[in-house]
């Protein structure tokens, strides 16, 4: 290995992340709004949209995130021609696979808390709507977190994908590297170590917020 | 006799084929402490549950001041503020201190001032001695303890009557005491109570009036001492008769 490449590639490598986590981190800020409003349908089991989020769900689980790109990328255009360019179509792939993954984990938070605890707080006189804000939701977070921070770590991961639609985040610099100057083991070493400094942060924060949470909410 | 508080009327319960309650009807007067007791399973959790419209009802009607008690009706939260609950378990919040268990509804649905709400909380508190836990976690406090707070969460609502779900029935025997005191305590000062429990002595010693169900309707009702000394129908002789125990040392001794 060559240490004098891999120093000379930094920069490109810091590149490549920056685009790895502005496409990731919008990609889940788009898929925490749309899995949350996707949960409460399911939970409200609201008429007609419920079955377009459970549809919307399982299409969304059950198909490659590479062939969602290519819909949304090839196929809008030629569809509605509306001509987007390829970050974007990214972030909304992203976002909407992870919004079917969000909604699942959300509702099962709400599903955890213990019907009882609703009926507890109607009893006290208040509305469905502030038993839910006050204490259905905060309970249904701290059930929610660990699936939660696992989703944030797959979403992040599923970016590499991004790659094959020009996007030139992480994997797309690794590829590039490998094919103009065969610094094959050298730019795969670098692509494993930026990939880890996105993640692990994630994954460190996320496990110290669920003990926290869980300490604060139920105190195990 | 003082005014009537609350009204059930004819109602009936049914899940799906299962006749829970059939046509049940009785009067709580204000000041009044009503005692249900029965066979398990008989609909005393769910004729309370019925009350403040956590279950719905198939006929009949319930009306607490006057007013129609409807789970779909707009001004439900409302009426359910005149209705104070305590279950089973608790069911504290458990995501909030003691304090904020209690004055959450106050200060939210009734809009009431913080420090008002605070300052009778601690009071409430205080009167059933667990002021030095208004800043613990449900968590943190025994059955007995969880339960006290569950009883003063309610009465912090200022409600017209109190319902009690077998509120003893998940305690340790040494915890029953101290919760059956509490609503000793309330019972004298006049609050309207509606009490389901397997408490017999208890039932005896705060009851204003017995009702007696089994299989969804009232089999007998009254005075708890001609109750539980001469029950009149045989259904209620015989569930009494499941709490006495006869001694089986004198049986061993004869054997020998």
């Amino acid at each position: 290995m060559d240490w004098d490449v891999i120093v000379s590639y930094l920069p490109l490598y810091k590149d490549g992340m920056l685009i790895t986590l502005y496409t990731g981190w919008m990609g889940i800020l788009i898929s925490i709004v749309l899995g949350f409003l996707a949960a409460l349908v399911l939970y409200y089991k609201i008429p007609v949209l419920k079955s377009f989020v459970r549809a919307y769900i399982e299409i969304f689980r059950n198909t490659p995130l590479l062939i969602q790109l290519f819909f949304i990328y090839y196929g809008i255009p030629k569809l509605f021609g509306i001509v987007t360019n390829e970050m974007t179509c990214g972030i909304i792939g992203l976002g909407l696979l992870g919004g079917a993954y969000m909604a699942e984990t959300f509702r099962s938070g709400i599903e955890a808390v213990d019907k009882i605890q609703m009926e507890s707080a109607v009893s006290l006189g208040m509305t469905r709507r502030q038993a839910m804000r006050y204490i259905v939701l905060p309970q249904a977070i701290t059930y929610s977190v660990p699936a939660f921070v696992a989703n944030l770590i797959f979403l992040l991961k599923e970016t590499s994908v991004f790659s094959c639609i020009s996007i030139m985040e992480l994997m797309f610099t690794a590829k590039d590297r490998i094919a103009v100057s065969s610094t094959t083991v050298e730019s795969l070493f670098l692509v494993v170590v930026f990939y880890l400094i996105v993640l692990l942060p994630v994954s460190i924060i996320g496990s110290i917020v669920e003990r926290r949470l869980r300490y604060a909410s139920f105190g195990d | 006799m003082a005014e009537t508080l609350l009204t059930i009327d004819n109602i009936r319960k049914t899940y799906g084929d299962n006749l829970i309650l059939d046509g049940l009807s009785f009067d709580v007067h204000k000041g009044e402490v009503i005692v249900i007791i029965g066979p398990s399973g008989c609909g005393k959790s769910t004729l309370l549950r019925c009350i403040n419209a956590l279950e719905p009802i198939q006929g009949g009607e319930i009306r607490i001041d006057g007013e129609l008690i409807d789970g779909n009706s707009r001004n439900i939260a409302q009426i359910r503020q005149k209705i104070g609950m305590v279950f089973q378990n608790y069911e504290l919040f458990p995501h909030k201190t003691v304090l904020q268990n209690i004055i959450l509804a106050p200060v939210k649905v009734q809009k009431r001032n913080k420090e008002d709400a605070v300052k009778e909380a601690e009071q409430l508190l205080d009167r059933v001695g667990l002021l030095d836990k208004k800043d613990s976690y449900p968590r943190q406090l025994s059955g007995g303890q969880k339960q006290r707070v569950a009883i003063v969460r309610a009465l912090c609502m200022h409600p017209e009557i109190m319902l009690f779900d077998e509120v003893t029935a998940a305690l340790d025997p040494e915890m029953v005491r101290e919760v059956l005191d509490t609503m000793l305590e309330l019972a004298k000062n006049g609050s309207t109570m509606l009490i389901v429990t397997h408490e017999m002595n208890f039932a005896r010693a705060i009851a204003d009036r017995v009702i007696f169900l089994d299989g969804g309707e009232i089999v007998e009702e009254g005075d708890p001492e001609e109750f539980f000394s001469q029950p009149k129908t045989e259904r209620a002789q015989k569930f009494l008769h499941t709490f006495e125990y006869e001694s089986v040392k004198h049986h061993e001794h004869k054997e020998d």
